[in-house]
């Protein structure tokens, strides 16, 4: 019988040739993230745990994302306290202001298809985007992975998610996330695998595919895989060994359930305030008013994304009061959107541009907003509270509906 | 009798023929600038007011640039209510265009003009010969509702600007060092007037510097006069007509005259906490820093921009170093993305934000935490001013603050 | 960890997300004492300051989703809850939890019948007895309540590590 790409994973990496859903495992890490927001954590635990040196400090990436630039007085704390521990501790790899995390740990080659990675972030499952086996994890467990190396795991069911044909052209791989979280709900994953497979899938650049990945926690997963193929191998920069190329799902092994989508079948949607499954066709919601347009983060600001923005923005304005916050995921993609035309593009319809970072995502500043305004966001979350007060409604979408709104000025169908 | 530069656009504003130092007059306003450090409170006072109403809606430019993108609701909530404001009113209104004082510079300010801004830093406008100057909440209400206010005459202290620049010294540090020379209410209640041959060695770039760190001696207003440079200025951005081009009669009187020779300048910095605290760059040199800042509507123009680049170009800034790049408008960041300026920041590490006040004004983005210092081209250092209140801010100009950055301590290009 | 114990409790509802547990506004703050007073505050501003020691949180499904920030159970714990009650826990937050010695029970029914300021009573592993009627709950598994066993992860390193905890013998103190 075969098997689900992450038992093979899992069965090769363990050398457990019958591991299988349900199994309680011990895997060895590959790679390890931390992120500013939680190295004191990670900090205090793992000298409380007692460990003297990291098991492997080149498998470590120190990421500052969250707080760059800080915000508040206290953050710079952050970055001293990560410092020092770089240095007691030998740390190799660092990243001050060079983006967001998991846009870093997938373009710097830090993960690698068939790679067990583990990071204090629950956004790590983007990196299934390249057929690694990445998931998020709380400082308290990073601690003792920093001292072990290894981690305890429930081989997790999976779901098979198929999408074939061809996509519509207003639409985007946030679109199919999107209505996939729709359907399975915000815990319709919980602890499972979520495979995506199909014609459409194979398609998709893996910048699009990483959209996907990102937003798989959103429905509760454990990981959201791709299979490793030409595209995700140039992207690594590398050629892929017997073992990377078996990563893909049987169809005759066991899964929990399929999903078979029709790629013409989708529409462009919104997440809708305040819950990520709260999933509407765009067309319902035309004429919406907004305050605010922000594309960026982890899920969506990539240049593709840049790129869609752009062919919205180029030669038109922002509409007068409504502020466009752009804030690249990544250094290499602010300078290679530089290159492009998309910055000045962007910057002369009336765009904010911020330095790369984790912005308006996560919170803390880069556009944050108050009662009644509504913002249109590509990003992964939508939660109460998110971006300012507790009655901000925020939309989540695709980098081309968000710039067709940022210009109209109300939410409208991308064309 | 004849009459300085700020009493000549006093008398004109006036409506009067002349006007002498210490006499109060009713002046019209030609444009009233705020932003959203304070609009939100003039907001809440006018509709308090028994029969609001805007003399001139074209008179007003709001601008948001000190917590942008905004940093947390409360901040949110002023800028909405500010937003708000100006739509309802079709008062001209910019919001990440960059900072108010660089946006009035490149757009509204013409010589002869009388200008009240809602921030200190408006002397700033006396480099294109218009009489700018900070004033509160309540003075701009009044103007805004009136179109006028009052103002007392100032007196005048002339700085006459002979040569060059040189020894690797900038506009910044001219300014530094008359502050460190006069101290930081040498110039209280009023006008520091430049002139001298020195001034047409001094670019647009250098002028709007060198006026806009003023207030800092006191200064109500700075004024200079209107030269070929000015002229050129005003032609590439929107030719904009002159109001009035004044400049101080041979026998106006000044309160004191100071013969300043640009060639003795030297690159200074202004130490933790006081910017009249100047001294020689060479005697602070070594101090390790945590965070280095080029921008601000003192230092954040292209010139600015390409000094540093300049410097750090090639070369990485130092590990435990955050470098803060900023233009001050959005036309200054377009031009230097046109110039590969922004591509050489982050080559060498910088952190590029979108133009707005950011550190300077200190309240959000890249703030500094307890112990930490930083050198900056910002307008101030004083105690907390960029964080945290045990934090320490050196001011210097571009060049010191981009080889500081590099060297991860204070210095200047020739350390590198 | 009490084998038995009762507790007045608190109702949320379904997908109680980490951001509304502990907004990221306040996540650098210095600790978790510190962060105390935010706890929920997107949701219920009042609610942290109302919990007390010993209380209950009952929630619908999916409790805990979003983010990794371990600020969440933390801070939970820290509020003195003594165990929460819900139809599912999101994966992160439940390992989490485990990891910090807070205790979480699904149950699929209660969430729907108890009012906020009613009291429960709680055998763990075992039920959760409401207006004298049980609710069986399923034990956890045995790896998982060796770690809450051991008083959560840092004390199961420790142990790893040879750390002596307070008040164990040392044995060669006694030689």
């Amino acid at each position: 019988m075969g098997a689900t790409l992450i038992e093979k994973l899992i069965r090769h990496r363990t050398g457990n040739e019958s591991a299988k859903a349900g199994d309680i495992v011990t895997v060895r890490a590959d790679r390890v993230m931390v992120h500013d927001i939680f190295i004191p954590f990670v900090k205090d635990k793992f000298e409380e745990m007692g460990f003297q040196k990291i098991w492997d400090p080149e498998k470590m990436v120190l990421i500052y994302d969250h707080l760059v630039p800080a915000s508040q007085v206290d953050d710079t704390r952050h970055f001293r306290i990560g410092d020092e521990f770089a240095e007691r501790y030998g740390l190799t790899h660092v990243h001050r202001s060079d983006g967001v995390c998991h846009q870093l740990m997938t373009e710097k080659g830090y993960v690698k298809p068939g790679d067990i990675v583990f990071g204090t972030d629950s956004h790590t499952t983007t990196y299934g985007c390249v057929g690694a086996f990445s998931t998020g994890i709380g400082y308290t467990e990073m601690a003792s992975v920093l001292g072990t190396g290894k981690l305890w795991l429930r081989v997790p069911e999976t779901i098979r998610v198929n999408i074939n044909g061809t996509l519509p052209k207003n639409v985007q791989s946030k679109d199919v996330i999107l209505r996939i979280l729709g359907d399975l709900k915000s815990d319709g994953a919980t602890y499972k695998s979520l495979e995506f497979a199909g014609d459409t899938v194979e398609r998709m650049s893996v910048a699009s595919r990483m959209t996907m990945s990102n937003m798989a926690v959103e429905c509760g997963a454990k990981c959201g895989l791709f299979a490793p193929d030409e595209k995700t191998a140039a992207y690594c920069g590398i050629t892929l060994d017997d073992f990377q190329q078996s990563l893909y799902g049987d169809d005759d092994a066991v899964y929990e359930k399929v999903l078979d989508y029709r790629a013409e079948d989708f529409v462009p949607v919104m997440a809708c305030p305040s819950q990520v499954d709260k999933i509407r066709p765009i067309s319902d919601l035309v004429g919406t008013k907004i305050d605010q347009v922000f594309i960026g983060s982890c899920t969506n600001g990539r240049l593709e994304d840049l790129a869609a923005a752009a062919s919205v923005l180029k030669g038109q304005k922002v509409a007068p009061f409504v502020k466009l916050i752009v804030t690249p995921a990544s250094k290499q993609i602010y300078q290679d959107a530089m290159k492009a035309g998309y910055v000045e593009t962007l910057m002369e319809a009336g765009a904010m541009i911020t330095h790369p970072g984790c912005g308006l995502c996560c919170g803390r500043a880069g556009g944050i907003l108050t009662d009644d305004e509504v913002v249109v966001a590509t990003n992964n979350r939508n939660f109460l509270g998110r971006m300012g007060t507790s009655k901000v409604q925020i939309y989540l979408a695709s980098p081309l509906a968000a710039a067709s709104c940022a210009v109209a000025g109300e939410i409208v169908e991308p064309c | 009798m004849g009459m300085t530069i700020a009493e000549k656009i006093i008398a004109n504003a006036a409506g009067k023929g002349v006007v002498g130092a210490g006499e109060i007059h009713t002046v019209a306003l030609d444009y009233l600038m705020s932003n959203d450090g304070t609009t939100h409170l003039t907001i809440d006072m006018y509709q308090k007011l028994r029969h609001p109403r805007i003399a001139d809606t074209k008179k007003l430019v709001w601008i948001v640039d000190h917590n942008v993108p905004c940093d947390s609701p409360k901040t949110a909530a002023s800028q909405k209510k500010m937003r708000d404001f100006a739509k309802d009113h079709g008062i001209d209104f910019y919001e990440g265009d960059g900072i108010c004082h660089q946006i009035m510079a490149e757009k509204y300010v013409s010589p002869g003009m009388m200008i009240f801004g809602a921030d200190s830093h408006t002397c700033t406008y006396g480099a294109l010969g218009a009489f700018g100057t900070g004033v509160g909440c309540t003075d701009y209400l009044y103007g805004m509702v009136t179109g006028t206010s009052w103002v007392m005459v100032p007196e005048t202290l002339q700085f006459r600007l002979h040569g060059k620049l040189g020894h690797g010294a900038t506009a910044r540090d001219l300014i530094l060092t008359i502050i460190g020379q006069i101290g930081a209410n040498g110039a209280n209640y009023k006008a520091m007037e430049f002139t001298g041959d020195g001034l047409a060695t001094l670019s647009m770039s250098d002028r709007l510097s060198i006026c806009n760190l003023c207030v800092e001696a006191g200064a109500k207003t700075a004024l200079m006069e209107t030269d070929a440079v000015t002229l050129e200025y005003l032609k590439e951005h929107g030719s904009r007509e002159v109001k009035a081009a004044y400049t101080s009669d041979p026998d106006a009187v000044f309160a004191k005259v100071y013969e300043i020779d640009l060639d003795q300048i030297v690159p200074v910095v202004a130490r933790p906490h006081f910017v009249d605290s100047v001294v020689p760059t060479t005697e602070s040199k070594g101090t390790r820093i945590n965070e280095a800042f080029l921008g601000s509507c003192n230092n954040g123009r292209i010139e600015d921009l390409r000094l540093g680049a300049e410097i750090v170009k090639g070369r990485k800034v130092a590990p435990h170093v955050r470098f803060l790049v900023v233009p001050a408008s959005r036309d200054v960041y377009l031009e230097a993305l046109k110039e590969g300026l922004l591509q050489t920041f982050l080559d060498a590490g910088a952190i590029v934000m979108n133009p707005n006040c950011s550190v300077c004004w200190g309240s959000c983005q890249g703030v500094i935490g307890e112990g930490e210092v930083l050198i900056s081209t910002g307008t101030r250092n004083f105690k907390g001013r960029a964080g945290d209140k045990n934090s320490f801010v050196y001011l210097g100009s571009a060049a010191t603050v981009a080889a500081s950055a590099i060297k991860g301590a204070i210095a200047g290009p020739e350390d590198l | 960890m009490e084998r038995t114990f009762s507790g007045r409790v608190w109702v949320l509802g379904d997908d109680i997300d980490t951001d509304i547990i502990m907004p990221t506004e306040y996540l650098a703050l210095k600790s978790i004492e510190n962060m105390k007073p935010y706890a929920f505050s997107p949701l219920r501003t009042d609610l942290a300051g109302q919990i007390q020691p010993g209380d209950i949180l009952v929630a619908g499904k999916n409790f805990g989703c979003g983010s990794s920030r371990e600020q969440a159970p933390e801070v939970i714990k820290a509020l003195g809850v003594s165990a929460i009650i819900a139809k599912s826990y999101a994966r992160i937050f439940f390992r989490n939890s485990i990891n910090n010695g807070l205790l979480l029970i699904e149950n699929a029914d209660l969430p729907d019948l108890v009012q906020e300021g009613d009291t429960v009573e709680v055998e763990v592993g075992k039920e959760v007895v409401y207006q004298g009627k049980s609710y069986p709950t399923a034990p956890l598994p045995q790896n998982l309540l060796d770690i809450l066993e051991a008083g959560g992860l840092v004390k199961a390193m420790q142990k790893l590590n040879g750390i002596k905890q307070k008040g164990e013998a040392d044995g060669r103190d006694t030689d």
